[in-house]
């Protein structure tokens, strides 16, 4: 079982580095055919520099080198953990991500926990009491939140609980004109609820509908009619035997969820000025800041692909047939 | 004999009717009878064998009794346990407990769950669950394993253990022997005459006629969702001559060690239903009288549902 387990890992782990591979190169590509330039981005279009200001800095920033071996300059610092220095935030890359993803992982963490409860707990309300006026209101909610774009709603309860009831900050992560040090976590608590909210909303919306139909196909099986037939109700044999059934597409859509959170979270934190490492990616992309969207590219490739293996790892830990099989192997 | 009598049967359903709702066309419901005028008893001690093709409402007719039929169906008519009458209630609280149902196949397992936590299920224990294992011949790891992980002889052990752990007094086996060997088959018969000759009732509802004949005691025939035949096994083992209905004459002619003759034709759906005795249009001794309504009635120890059966 042990040598089933190494196997595995290794065979993920070359596909890990396959993926990066050619994350690494598209985004490099897409990049360097941006029609904006990064010079100008990053001085302004009203500044006036001389030309060989200008030159200075594409010399400064390597831009003079051909595309190729700019891509592979790049490649050799990495291999010594250095992605490069940001254009626009005039901070190493590495520094830009780790504090930006700091903030960022608070909001995706919170907005994955709150989508899978609350997506699991109404698909099997909504699944146990099919065809009721509860399962039709769950329905139509689900129907209707999944149908609404994120910023939209976003916006939304913006304007409901920031501008109207003023319950909530209107945006960023934390008070202005507060040190980073003196922001306490309940002011990164409430600045964190409306876009927490607004992600999690998209992603309850999909699980629930899907554990509905998970458990709905459930119920109608076999080993559910007979377990009515042995005397188990209705809620004792969702627990028994439902739970257990249900888990693993649980897990899969809970794991799978995360590359939607990921892109969900651009959304929100540009809605509401959260500074994460969505809002990041977009002030890397709109500059030109070619260095910062590839270390984001690559870094957020890595997160999604590290949660599709958790995935693939915890199956053989809830599914008897997979894990029974691996044993005998 | 006489004290059979005495008791009421331990299960005793009379004009059963089972309908479903279902939509015709567009938002048209309409309902559709696959159960009409149903009647059997089992006393205890007896195995009742349920025979008939598919699709003539043999399994409705176990899910009926035990309360499970699913929600856009309705019957009529009454079913009694032990005397009383089955309500929904009384179902609920009997089944798995003195009504248990062995099902089909492995497929009514939890695929997740260990065979041991579901024999035991929610009214027995951890010992019993042992004790029964002994007394299959199941070894204790059994207990451990995952329905995928049974043989077929295993899994079929397992599954009439998940109806004798709790002591039920009526047991309905829904087609428990295809895809066995006959051996498994047999042993599985054994299994029922043991849990009926220990005083309980059980309906074994089969479509393989040799199988029942060798351990029921009395056979009812099914055809078109009703009864058409009750006999004691003895008549089938004496003769053609000795049954009542033409529907089992044409059984009993179309068995290998007989004549090995089928009749023509098909059975009727539920839906397309003649009026009167569902079997008329294939009967040879068919007259205008049998598309009227036809009863049960007693007959030389049986019961039939037939006008021209002498």
């Amino acid at each position: 079982m042990k040598k089933g387990i190494a196997k595995i890992i290794a065979e993920n782990f070359l596909r890990g580095v396959t993926l990066l591979i050619a994350v690494v190169i598209v985004t490099f590509l897409l990049a360097n055919a941006s029609p904006i330039d990064p010079i100008s981005a990053y001085v302004g279009s009203e500044s006036a520099i001389s030309e060989e200001q200008r030159a200075a800095i594409a010399e400064y920033w390597g831009l003079n080198e051909p595309p190729a071996g700019r891509l592979v300059s790049w490649l050799k610092a990495l291999a010594n953990g250095d992605m490069g220095r940001s254009y626009y935030f005039q901070q190493p890359v590495t520094a830009v991500i780790g504090e930006r993803f700091a903030q960022s992982i608070m909001l995706m963490g919170v907005a994955w926990v709150l989508s899978g409860i609350f997506g699991f707990l109404l698909g099997v309300i909504s699944a146990a009491c099919r065809n009721s006026p509860i399962d039709k209101a769950i329905k139509t909610v689900c129907l209707l939140l999944s149908s609404s774009p994120a910023f939209w709603l976003g916006l939304l309860l913006m304007m409901v609980f920031a501008v109207k009831l003023g319950w909530f900050p209107l945006g960023l992560s934390a008070p202005i004109g507060k040190l980073a040090g003196e922001v306490t976590i309940w002011e990164r608590l409430h600045h964190l609820v409306l876009p927490a909210v607004t992600l999690s909303i998209t992603g309850v919306s999909n699980i629930a509908l899907h554990t509905r139909q998970k458990l709905i196909d459930i119920m109608e099986s076999d080993f559910m009619l007979f377990a009515q037939a042995r005397g188990e109700g209705k809620w004792q044999a969702i627990r028994r035997h439902g739970f257990r059934n249900i888990l693993l597409p649980a897990v899969t859509l809970q794991f799978a969820a995360i590359s939607e959170l990921f892109g969900g979270s651009v959304l929100a934190e540009n809605v509401f000025s959260y500074t994460g490492i969505g809002q990041a990616a977009v002030l890397a992309g709109t500059h030109g800041d070619t260095p910062l969207l590839m270390g984001i590219a690559l870094f957020s490739a890595l997160f999604v692909f590290c949660g599709n293996m958790i995935a693939n790892l915890l199956y053989p830990v809830i599914d008897p047939q997979i894990r029974e099989v691996a044993h005998a192997k | 004999m006489s004290q059979k009598k005495e008791k009421p049967p331990v299960l005793e359903v009379t004009d059963l009717s089972i309908c479903f709702r279902m939509y015709d066309r567009g938002l048209n419901q309409k309902e559709l009878k696959v159960i009409s005028s149903l009647n059997i008893a089992i006393h205890a001690g007896e195995i009742l064998a349920v025979v008939g093709s598919s699709g003539s409402g043999k399994s409705l007719l176990a899910h009926a009794v035990l309360g499970i039929l699913p929600h856009n169906s309705s019957y009529s008519g009454s079913m009694k346990y032990c005397g009383q009458e089955l309500t929904p209630h009384l179902q609920k609280k009997l089944r798995g407990k003195e009504i248990a149902l062995v099902p089909q196949s492995v497929g009514y397992l939890d695929p997740m769950m260990r065979v041991g936590k579901q024999v035991i299920g929610i009214h027995g224990t951890e010992r019993q669950q042992q004790e029964v294992f002994q007394r299959f011949n199941l070894s204790p790891e059994t207990a451990q394993k995952y329905p995928f992980q049974l043989s077929g002889g295993m899994a079929r052990r397992v599954l009439v253990s998940t109806a004798v752990i709790t002591d039920a007094h009526l047991i309905i086996a829904d087609e428990p022997t295809p895809g066995l060997n006959p051996e498994v088959a047999e042993e599985t018969m054994r299994y029922f005459r043991e849990i009926a000759d220990a005083g309980n009732a059980v309906m074994l509802i089969t479509h393989d006629i040799d199988l029942a004949l060798s351990i029921a005691d009395k056979i009812a025939v099914f055809y078109a969702g009703t009864t058409v035949e009750i006999a004691p096994v003895q008549d089938f083992l004496e003769g053609k001559e000795r049954l009542r209905h033409p529907y089992t004459k044409a059984l009993w002619d179309a068995l290998p060690q007989n004549d090995f003759v089928p009749i023509s034709g098909l059975q009727p759906y539920a839906g397309s239903l003649p009026s009167g005795c569902p079997f008329a249009p294939r009967c040879q001794y068919r007259t205008d009288d049998c598309s009227g309504e036809v009863e049960m009635r007693k007959m030389r120890g049986g019961e039939v549902r037939c006008k021209h059966a002498t």
